[in-house]
């Protein structure tokens, strides 16, 4: 079965060291949910887990492959959502998802992003430039994407920020099907996650001086 | 291949678009340089014939270095970059394509404009083939080597200025074959082993550059 390992990660950042020896498996099925105070590294976990920067020691696999293997599939598989939304300003929130999922080898119509964006509630919203659309809205668009391609991992740095009761709820049922359909998720957020989300494990990064 | 085509190259064209100003002012930059050489010199056409090749390369160098930023700046900031990164498209292929359309937006006009600039130097007919030579073969290469400089600034605030004194020397001999390659047109001599060099420097750039690029974008994804 494939897992997204971390073996004995270290990450050192200005001198100080955010975590020692760090280790972590992430199984399909199951929702991981990391908490920590601000600054303790959450945020470089997960980007260590993408494989978009290198760990100090320690490595991380995906399927027994470095996830910085071209090999290794982990692209085909993962979606990785950040702090930023990775949409361009000045394109339209319909333009912005198109050319992802071209890039991401995702073979969705226009009518189908349409729907998609339909469902996160951005109904007539799909036509004008992203930096006109509210910082909430921003973030439905940056979350479509998981409607989008049909990863079986899921890495979401803080998927709550910015969004509405509704929004975080609509979220929350999102990860719960997806848990039932055997996806993974890892989820860094300040906020506890809901009974909706379903069952998750908490794995606590300390902050250290 | 529609995966590079849909994703990647027409996105730029169609950022491009939407930052037409941002392309148009490097070209506006290169045609005010230039109009202040023949005010602050004099209009003399022999001292303007002698300088143009010179005064018209530096001022391509110059402009290019200052639309050369947005190559990644935008994407980078707003977090474009780290996706496409992530989308199991190649880094170096990716960032070929970048450059090659950051090259046929900002540099077509410019090409566009370089019989304008050579009329107000006092250039020969022969002289402006030449120009046009070097220019086709030689901004390119300023665009690939140049990305190179800009993947590794773009995590820093105002790389700019940083990117210029980086960039400059670099483009030393580049400027210095150019101008030989002119100057030979304007005594009627074959031009064409200054033009060899820069195609030989322009082959081994476009090799070599895109995986010089992608890795400076992999340490500032660091």
């Amino acid at each position: 079965m494939t897992s997204l390992v971390a073996n004995a990660l270290t990450c050192i950042k200005r001198d100080r060291i955010l975590f020692e020896n760090l280790q972590l498996t992430l199984n399909r099925g199951e929702l991981l949910y990391l908490r920590g105070p601000n600054g303790a590294g959450k945020t470089s976990l997960l980007r260590l887990l993408t494989g978009l920067s290198v760990p100090e020691s320690g490595n991380v696999t995906f399927d027994g492959t470095s996830v910085r293997s071209p090999h290794s599939g982990f692209c085909e598989a993962s979606i990785y959502l950040g702090h930023k939304s990775g949409l361009s300003s000045a394109l339209s929130a319909i333009d912005n998802l198109s050319y992802w999922c071209s890039q991401h080898n995702v073979s969705a119509s226009k009518n189908a992003v349409f729907n998609v964006l339909e469902q996160v509630g951005l109904v007539g919203l799909e036509d004008i430039p992203v930096r006109m659309l509210s910082a909430g809205q921003q973030r439905r668009v940056a979350l479509s994407r998981l409607w989008l391609k049909p990863a079986t991992f899921w890495l979401l740095d803080e998927p709550f920020t910015a969004l509405d009761v509704d929004g975080v709820a609509m979220l929350e049922d999102k990860f719960a099907a997806h848990i039932r359909e055997d996806g993974a998720i890892i989820t860094t957020s300040h906020q506890p996650l809901s009974e909706r989300a379903g069952e998750h494990t908490l794995y606590d990064l300390e902050y250290r001086f | 291949m529609s995966r590079l085509w849909n994703g990647v190259l027409k996105r730029e064209l169609a950022l491009a678009y939407q930052h037409k100003t941002e392309l148009v002012q490097p070209l506006m930059f290169m045609l005010m340089v230039v109009t202040l050489f023949p005010l602050g010199i004099g209009p003399g056409p022999e001292t303007l014939q002698m300088i143009g090749p010179g005064v018209i390369w530096i001022a391509a160098i110059l402009s290019s270095l200052l639309g050369m930023e947005r190559l990644f700046r935008d994407d980078f900031q707003d977090g474009s970059l780290e996706q496409m990164m992530l989308s199991g498209i190649p880094v170096s292929l990716l960032a070929a394509i970048k450059v090659f359309t950051h090259w046929l937006v900002s540099t077509g006009p410019l090409l566009i404009m370089s019989p304008l600039l050579a009329m107000f130097l006092n250039l020969t007919v022969p002289m402006y083939i030449a120009l046009l030579f070097t220019l086709l073969l030689g901004t390119p290469l300023l665009s690939f080597v140049g990305a190179i400089a800009v993947g590794l600034t773009v995590s820093l605030q105002r790389g700019g200025i940083l990117l210029a004194l980086l960039l400059i020397p670099v483009f030393i001999p580049l400027l210095i074959f150019a101008t030989s390659a002119v100057d030979s047109a304007a005594l009627q001599l074959p031009y064409h082993p200054q033009l060899a060099i820069i195609g030989a420097m322009l082959l081994l750039a476009m090799a070599v550059s895109p995986f010089a690029i992608a890795y400076s974008l992999r340490v500032s994804q660091n």
